[in-house]
């Protein structure tokens, strides 16, 4: 099998709100996967959906093979879960949690759970009312790590973790990539998401609008540059694909879309390059560009007097 | 703790009103619209309850013969332990007939109104971390609480000014406009006092519901205490609150002053529950949290294992309970026995019901307020489910192995285990204590007979409960009727003669009342066939729906 995860036209609806609007998603197996938008726009329902907590109102969905809310039973076993908000019981303690969720699932390894208390710093003998946010969550992330899981679901997993614990985080993911385990991250912290995703999907108003590599979706996007260059440069403007142009005597910065790169740094060279740099987009212009008309729309209607286009 | 005196804080303080108490007013006016509908509800169910009752006693009991008969009833220790002290039966008119047959009961509702209304504006809003977000404005130490007091203090006021005036207004022989300012009084009294206790108990522990707790146990305790006192005519009336309210006779003797040690009390508490705050940290108890075991055990990690871990508290305080109610009455079959043989009357009543003896008849009356205890832990084990979905700790236990159905299934299994052992052990403290005072061979098997034969009634309210969790999770709530309409019945049910239907429509009202009615099986396999029917609904439903998540 090569895909831990297929879904297409998922559709969830809570009374009159369209929770998710026909969407598609595909993880491969072996892939860490980042699934990234901002908060409402269908992360955690999507991954409930996957959990079989909610039950998909129509479209297909396939978790390893399986379905995700008739054959839950059978297929909890071979995944783990780390919520975004973890809620724990105020009278068991840290270690009795991970002990109880791992043994549900059928089973933690002994060893790697140690381990893992003692990367993340967790003390498992206070009771769980007493545990911070970010110690709840080291919490989940121990009892989803501490067994050999297929399938690693993570809703934003490390919010409340401090960035020294972030790191373990990382590294920890890290190898279960090695290992080869599917990983679904759901994340709005871009940093994480490059630094550990294959590939990555955007999720917007409940539909995905961007799926692929970061290098596919960066060919997609702009690329920023800045030249020094011999001569004044003329004539960029007019190129097709050339954004946001900034002309100097002997200095220039102009945003390019992927595909007319090659164009712009020809009519570039005519000017004698002295220095070049060219940044990437990042992840945060990556969504940025996909949020932008919904953050132009929202403003046009606060001038309007009108809150009716504004969606959290 | 101690507040620093830097200059601009104290102009703050001093602009936003004093200190402490700074922003007690936005507070209340907050807490307030928070209760909107609350408070409402509580109010016009008390007073229309009370009204209810006196409406009905003129056409009850219309000649003084029969009110004589049932002041009569009422002179025995049992029947003074549930109503109230003796001095009221010297002159049984309408008026001190309500006071000496309701007051005491109402006022433990009103005990617990408060108790849930100083804890819920208090400890619940500290414990859930919004309390954190109130502080950090300009909120002195004390004014949550300061404003979870003045609005108890004043629902409790509203609610004697409305039974004043309703009572009052109705008219009838003996309620007058005294006493029903009294009257009401009381009740607002005594509510004001446990509204002290409250603003003590959520200082003690970390959680709300230990807090709302403890307060209902010195309501429950406080009951107990004037019942003891009541019945054997002893002082011991004196050391409850509730005893203080009726030590004022409404509508008999009209004594005002029993009431100050009701304010005193409810003072002294306030104070307390004031300086206690002072010596804690915002959203820590009084008592330290321990630490526990770094490695759970393996009974733990089963579903059912895990489940009664998560019950274990409510098991055990509610098993304690039932055991201390069935011996509080244990003692009384031997007075039952004695004194009510000499009222004449009595005799012809219960011969007309098939000749059972009084002591048959006091144990089948105590054993269906038993049974209603038993099913408020029912109500509460399967509505726990519940509480673990709402509050997201549901979500990961479903995202492992365990299915839908093994994981409500381990709650209910408490529930459909431990509603029974709750009526078998108050029954086994009853037969205990009372069996072997009488003279009356087999009394102890036939206290257990009929202990037992709630157990399918039991099991038809946590049916009742599963399938609201099922089906219509919002409304799980609605499973307390079963008990509060199981409880008006069996409780008013005597007192106003309801007719048969009212009972028929609870299935506690089909459970064989014995020893005064004989042992029958149809009754209880069909309230067992429903019950299962019901449980398969409440499973099969849980199986399909959502789960909510936060």
């Amino acid at each position: 099998m090569t895909t831990a995860i297929a879904i297409s036209g998922l559709v969830k609806t809570f009374g009159s709100t369209r929770a998710l609007d026909g969407l598609d998603l595909t993880v491969n197996t072996g892939e860490v996967h980042g699934f990234l938008g901002p908060n409402g726009a269908g992360k955690s329902t999507t991954i409930r959906v996957l959990l079989g907590i909610l039950r998909a109102d129509s479209g297909s969905v396939t978790m390893l093979g399986g379905d995700p809310w008739a054959d839950a039973v059978a297929l909890h076993p071979r995944l783990a879960y780390v919520p975004g908000d973890v809620e724990l019981w105020p009278g068991l303690t840290g270690g009795e949690a991970i002990d109880l969720l791992g043994r549900l699932r059928g089973g933690l390894d002994r060893r790697r759970r140690d381990e893992l208390i003692e990367r993340f710093d967790l003390d498992p003998s206070k009771k769980g009312r007493t545990y911070s946010k970010g110690n709840r969550q080291k919490v989940a992330i121990v009892a989803a790590l501490a067994f050999e899981a297929e399938l690693l679901l993570l809703d934003e997993p490390t919010a409340g973790l401090d960035p020294l614990m972030e790191v373990v985080f990382q590294d920890v993911i890290g190898e279960a990539k090695a290992a080869g385990r599917t990983v679904l991250l759901s994340s709005h912290i871009l940093a994480q998401v490059e630094k550990l995703a294959d590939r990555v999907s955007i999720i917007r108003l409940g539909k995905i609008v961007q799926s692929g590599t970061l290098a596919e979706m960066r060919h997609l996007t702009r690329t920023t540059i800045e030249a020094d260059t011999a001569g004044r440069v003329t004539g960029l403007e007019q190129l097709p694909g050339v954004h946001d142009a900034e002309v100097g005597d002997g200095r220039v910065r102009f945003a390019v879309d992927g595909a007319h790169l090659d164009g712009a740094i020809r009519h570039l060279s005519g000017f004698g390059i002295r220095a070049l740099t060219s940044h990437p987009p990042t992840l945060e212009e990556l969504m940025l560009r996909h949020y932008g008309d919904e953050l132009a729309a929202e403003h046009a209607a606060e001038h309007q007097g009108t809150r009716q286009a504004v969606r959290k | 703790m101690t507040a620093t005196a830097t200059p601009a804080v104290g102009r703050t303080t001093e602009r936003a009103g004093g200190g402490a108490l700074a922003g007690t007013g936005v507070l209340l006016r907050f807490d307030l619209r928070r209760d909107r509908v609350r408070v409402p509800v509580w109010l016009a169910a008390l007073t229309l309850g009370t009204l209810w009752v006196a409406a009905a006693f003129p056409q009850l009991y219309p000649t003084a013969a029969e009110r004589q008969a049932a002041a009569a009833t009422m002179n025995s220790p049992a029947g003074l332990a549930f109503t109230g002290p003796a001095h009221y039966l010297s002159d049984y008119y309408y008026g001190s007939m309500l006071s000496h047959q309701m007051l005491g009961f109402m006022v433990i509702m009103v005990g617990i109104m408060s108790v849930l209304m100083v804890a819920r504006h208090t400890r619940t809003e500290e414990e859930t971390g919004r309390a954190e977000l109130v502080r950090a404005a300009v909120v002195g130490r004390h004014a949550q609480l300061a404003a979870a007091l003045i609005l108890t203090v004043a629902v409790n006021i509203a609610l004697a000014l409305l039974l004043t005036l309703s009572l009052g207004s109705l008219g009838i022989g003996g309620v007058t406009w005294a006493g029903s300012l009294l009257y009401g009084a009381a009740h607002a009294a005594a509510g004001i006092t446990f509204a002290g206790v409250a603003a003590v108990t959520v200082q003690i522990t970390e959680h709300s519901r230990g807090a709302s707790g403890m307060g209902l146990a010195v309501v429950g305790a406080a009951y107990l205490v004037r019942a003891a006192g009541d019945s054997a005519g002893s002082g011991l009336s004196w050391a409850s609150p509730i005893g203080w309210a009726q030590q004022t006779f409404a509508y008999l003797d009209n004594h005002w002053w029993p009431l100050l040690l009701n304010l005193a009390a409810a003072a002294a508490l306030a104070a307390l529950g004031f300086a206690l705050s002072t010596r804690r940290d915002l959203g820590a108890g009084l008592r330290a949290a321990r630490r526990g075991r770094p490695e759970a055990s393996r009974a733990l990690t089963t579903p059912l294992g895990f489940a009664l871990r998560l019950h274990r508290g409510m098991l055990i305080g509610f098993a304690v309970g039932m055991l201390v109610l069935g011996m509080s009455y244990g003692p009384f079959l031997a007075d039952v026995e004695t004194k009510l043989q000499s009222v004449e009357v009595l005799k012809e009543a219960l011969a007309q019901l098939g000749g059972a003896t009084f002591v048959d008849s006091f144990i089948a009356m105590i054993m269906t307020l038993l049974a209603v205890v038993a099913a408020i832990y029912v109500v509460i084990a399967t509505l726990r489910p519940r509480s673990e979905e709402s509050s997201g700790r549901a979500e990961p236990v479903l995202a492992t192995g365990l299915s839908r159905a093994g994981w409500l299934g381990s709650h209910l299994a408490v529930a459909l285990v431990g509603g029974p052992v709750m009526i078998l052990l108050a029954g086994l403290a009853l037969a205990a204590t009372g069996a072997p005072t009488v003279d009356e061979s087999g009394l102890f098997w036939e206290i257990i007979a009929a202990a037992a034969a709630y157990i399918p009634a039991l099991w038809v309210t946590a049916g009742l409960a599963v399938a609201l969790v099922g089906w219509f999770p919002r409304a799980s709530a609605l499973a307390w009727l079963v008990v509060v309409y199981a409880g008006v019945v069996g409780y008013f049910g005597t007192i106003l003669r309801f007719p048969g239907w009212m009972s028929n429509l609870s299935p506690f009202g089909h459970i064989p009342r014995i020893p005064v009615e004989g042992f029958s099986w149809t009754p209880l396999l069909v309230l067992t066939a429903i019950a299962a029917g019901l449980i398969a609904l409440g499973l099969y439903g849980f199986r399909r729906r959502d789960l909510e998540t936060k």
